[in-house]
């Protein structure tokens, strides 16, 4: 016994060592774009216009290398493992990149670099959702001639089932829950325990015919276009369908099937025979490789030496390189040339709480806003590798970002003690005051956070203790619960938030909506602006595309406005694209290299 | 010798089963005791959306909500008879020994560790074999030649072999001879050694070498330290005396009575790594019982980590009594008591 509780210990101990994190998380902690383990010191700067297809940058906002030579083997590593292979059991960005290598949901993010690839375009559908009844109805018709990897002809009954059984949580939990959320579902559970002889008895998903599909939703909601861009569209045969077992083997619908699954260790697809192009005009898929190799449970440190050496094609988890890979590549130019720094939705910022005095008053809020050295939050997050110090809360690649700089972030990185003094004596603070500020312990970067605050606040007297907690209870216990938070005087919560899709709804939802606060588990660490919710319940009536967008970036200047919020940083990955691949670029709706259209050269 | 043996044997499925018990109550009693709720078990298995009604589904689900007495039993009973489990369309059987069920991958344990079981013998086996014939050569040369360059630097590189962690030498073995040189696999290579036999050695001789030089040091240390007493004792004078050639006296008469100390070690190294060779399986990204053991501990995914708990123990017990059997043939004093 000794022994084995050795093992285990050092077993912990690698992992540490390793830095490997855990994926798994009921905690929204681990969010689903990638991105924060990846950024160590240094000082890169982006190139801000790139010419030509090689360099640094190269594939951020066009391709690199463009190619349409097809064939050769793209070999991939993670180093965990996926969530699920199955389309309704998955939830993380690189998950939904690639299944789109063997599946085909109702829309897709268009295979394109720059903003392109944050539009949707149709898929499997004919075109985007047609709403009707305010917003509460979504039609959408299924192309003609799209077939499984057997050979069937897929059908709306084929979509309304894997939404269906995508509804069973208790088989598929790793899954989001938009579906379960917002259709109408009259009590329906799971197709599992369905009484209807073809299990298609919920009501809330018509399917007239065979082509046409009709969702019903409880409320409006006129982003519903993205949650037809989810995996859980991905048509599955009900006559194949084995449940949790489904993973083994997923039949595919898109230009390329499992030839092997080896589930938690490795898994090889190769092109579907019955898949045609000409049934995909506008998703921008190349199909170019014949065959993708992915390893499963790789070590991290080794996936970076095996990129570098060109033994291995691509990271597929899109973290971007480890510290010790990012500092070897920025030193090198040789190397560096092959790499791209790519913003992704997710900022790092940190909530000034409006529950704990003084900073209930405004001024306050403002002064803490004004004091603080952005140059040092960024440098927590490893300098200009780790992101761009961020002047608002939602990201640049969202469509909807307006450009603002309410408190000088840009105008005066390091901070502007004049401004931060004038507020605090509106406040009737003139020397300053004491509060806390909370970080999980686990992340060295919200530690060095914390660390610069303190200092930099100090400057205009501001106190700062500072409080760690462990992050797979920051919000369940501590920072997430406001009760807590207030009775402990927790002032400044250091925290970040990826979006789901780059999209102000699936960005800001949960963060700014106060009527998502509950007693605990909370990511929403305390906005609480009325106007704020009036706006986020127009934005999802709004249909037109535009001026819906156009709402995210008014939420994110009042949010500001406000001051609850401190933005940190924007966040970025630093990539690697060995030389062999070709039509390489980063796409936006992942915030990670597109997998439906790099090609190799290596055969 | 048989009632011997089957002596032992009881005695260690009586181990096992405590083992079971002791480990079980460290996953699932304990964070009870210590305030833990079946549900917030359960949120660790749960998507980041899931609210407090899907969370209590998968507690319920997972048996969670169940007594831990219950839990156990269910659990004692899947080793000996099977069970089935729910996979949503339909119950699948899980056959003894049904060591359990994946929470977080919904599948049986069971047959993961079979499948990586070879993987895992393959390292351990290649491993003993060079560190247990290097280093006792070393060892015994380094005892014989005591005090000469040979035994300072013998000695040198076995204190530095202790010494450096594998996730240190594996690390910097792949980026020598793997991708800078091209010499040997990458990380990550692994062929079945009934697939294609020379493969298989090609891409496990890095791990191997690695994992000998970590347990070689030990093991020419512990030899050269046994070697030099017993060549001090009076019947290898005797021995010598005798006019046995020198290769006789000091493999027959001077080996054979160190090997003692070494053999025990051996077996418990070994069991130890069949139950996992969790470093090196983690460096080398090879699928074996160390890497699951590692997966099911970075996802809190229990029954994983209690499957290769009980089977490394199994390992370590059945190992220990191999070696108890075999000190009877090296050491004739056991056999004759």
């Amino acid at each position: 016994m000794t022994a084995v509780v050795a093992v285990s210990a050092v077993a912990a101990l690698v992992l540490t060592a390793c830095g490997s994190s855990s994926k798994k998380s009921a905690s929204p902690s681990s969010s689903v774009t990638p991105g924060g383990s990846a950024s160590s010191a240094s000082s890169a700067t982006p190139a801000s216009s790139g010419g030509g297809t090689t360099g640094f940058n190269a594939g951020v906002d066009k391709v690199f290398n463009p190619s349409t030579q097809k064939g050769g083997t793209v070999t991939m590593a993670n180093a965990g493992d996926w969530d699920s292979l199955d389309p309704a059991d998955m939830y993380y960005a690189y998950e939904w990149d690639l299944v789109r290598l063997y599946g085909r949901s109702l829309l897709a993010f268009k295979s394109a670099p720059g903003a392109e690839g944050a539009k949707l375009v149709p898929d499997l559908a004919t075109a985007l959702g047609v709403a009707t009844d305010n917003a509460k109805t979504w039609t959408y018709h299924i192309r003609p001639g799209v077939k499984f990897e057997d050979g069937t002809v897929i059908t709306s009954k084929d979509v309304k089932y894997a939404v269906e059984r995508s509804l069973d949580k208790d088989v598929f939990p790793d899954g989001p829950t938009y579906f379960n959320d917002n259709l109408d579902l009259q009590g329906y559970t799971s197709p599992y325990k369905d009484t209807d002889p073809a299990k298609l008895g919920l009501k809330a998903i018509e399917t007239p015919d065979d082509s046409t599909i009709v969702f019903h939703l409880k409320t409006s909601f006129s982003d519903f276009d993205y949650f037809a861009m989810l995996p859980a569209t991905v048509p599955v045969p009900a006559a194949k369908d084995t449940g949790s077992k489904y993973k083994e083997h997923v039949v595919s619908s898109g230009p390329y099937m499992f030839a092997t699954n080896d589930l938690g260790k490795e898994f090889t697809l190769v092109r579907n025979p019955n898949y045609d192009a000409s049934t995909d005009p506008d998703t921008g898929r190349t199909s170019l490789p014949d065959k993708y190799v992915v390893d499963l449970n790789v070590n991290a440190a080794d996936i970076d030496n095996r990129l570098l050496s060109g033994d291995l094609d691509v990271d597929v988890t899109g973290n971007g390189l480890g510290a010790a890979a990012q500092g070897k590549v920025l030193a090198d130019a040789k190397l560096k040339a092959n790499s791209d720094s790519a913003l992704i939705p997710r900022t790092w910022f940190s909530v000034i709480n409006p529950d704990v005095a003084p900073l209930d008053n405004i001024a306050c809020r403002k002064a803490v806003e004004y004091a603080v050295d952005k140059v040092g939050y960024q440098r927590a997050y490893g300098g200009a590798t780790g992101g761009d110090i961020a002047t608002g809360l939602l990201p640049p690649v969202i469509p909807g970002f307006q450009k603002m700089d309410q408190y000088e972030a840009a105008a005066m990185p390091n901070g502007d003690v004049a401004k931060a003094k004038d507020q605090l004596k509106a406040c009737g603070q003139p020397n300053g005051f004491s509060t806390n500020i909370s970080y999980r312990v686990e992340r060295p970067k919200e530690k060095a956070v914390a660390e610069e605050m303190q200092q930099s606040l100090a400057q205009v007297g501001i106190k700062l203790t500072i409080k760690p907690y462990p992050q797979g209870d920051y919000f369940k216990l501590y920072a997430g619960k406001p009760d807590f938070a207030k009775a402990n005087g927790l002032g400044i919560m250091v925290y970040g938030w990826g979006a789901d899709w780059p999209d102000g709804y699936g960005f800001l939802d949960q963060i700014v909506d106060s009527r998502t606060i509950r007693a605990a588990g909370n990511t929403n660490l305390g906005i609480k602006i009325p106007a704020v919710d009036a706006m986020l319940d127009k934005a999802l009536q709004t249909t037109d595309i535009a001026a819906r967008e156009k709402i995210w970036g008014q939420i994110d200047a009042a949010v500001m406005a406000n001051a609850s919020v401190l933005p940190g940083i924007w966040a970025k990955g630093l990539l690697y694209r060995p030389p062999n691949l070709t039509n390489m670029f980063v796409n936006d709706g992942f915030g990670m290299y597109d997998y439906t259209t790099l090609g190799t050269t290596k055969k | 010798m048989l009632a011997y043996i089957a002596r032992r044997l009881f005695v260690a499925v009586l181990l096992l089963l405590v083992i079971t018990a002791v480990a079980f109550s460290i996953f699932f009693l304990v964070p009870r005791l210590a305030g833990a709720s079946a549900d917030d078990l359960a949120s660790r298995y749960v998507g980041k959306s899931a609210g407090a009604a899907q969370i209590h589904e998968t507690a319920v689900h997972l048996g969670l909500t169940d007594p831990i007495y219950v839990q156990y039993g269910r659990f004692i009973k899947g080793v000996f008879v099977g069970s089935t489990y729910d996979t949503g369309p339909s119950v699948e059987r899980c056959p003894a020994p049904c060591l359990g069920y994946s929470f977080i991958n919904q599948t049986p344990v069971w047959p993961d560790l079979v499948s990586r079981i070879p993987v895992t013998l393959s390292l351990a086996a290649g491993g003993a074999l060079l560190w247990l014939v290097g280093g006792v050569a070393v060892g015994v040369l380094s005892a014989l030649k005591r005090g000469t360059v040979f035994d300072r630097t013998a000695m040198g590189i076995a204190l530095a072999g202790v010494s450096l962690p594998i996730f240190f030498t594996g690390l910097l073995a792949l980026s020598v001879f793997s991708y800078s040189l091209g010499w040997t696999a990458p990380g990550g290579s692994y062929t079945g050694l009934f697939s294609n036999p020379i493969r298989w050695a090609y891409d496990l001789l890095l791990p191997w070498v690695t994992l000998a030089f970590l347990y070689a040091a030990a093991y020419a240390r512990l030899t050269r330290s046994g070697m030099l007493e017993t060549m001090n004792e009076d019947y290898i004078r005797t021995a010598r005396a005798k006019g046995l050639p020198e290769r006789t006296v000091v493999i027959k008469h001077g080996l054979r009575a160190s090997m003692t100390p070494i053999l025990t070690i051996f077996g418990l190294d070994l069991g130890l790594l069949l139950g996992g060779a969790v470093l090196t399986e983690t460096t080398y990204s090879l699928p074996g019982i160390g890497q699951y053991a590692v997966i099911g501990l970075t996802n809190n995914d229990l029954p994983k980590v209690l499957g290769v708990t009980i089977l490394g123990a199994a390992f370590i017990i059945v190992a220990n009594l191999v070696v108890d059997l075999l000190y009877a043939v090296v050491d004739p004093r056991v056999r004759t008591r």
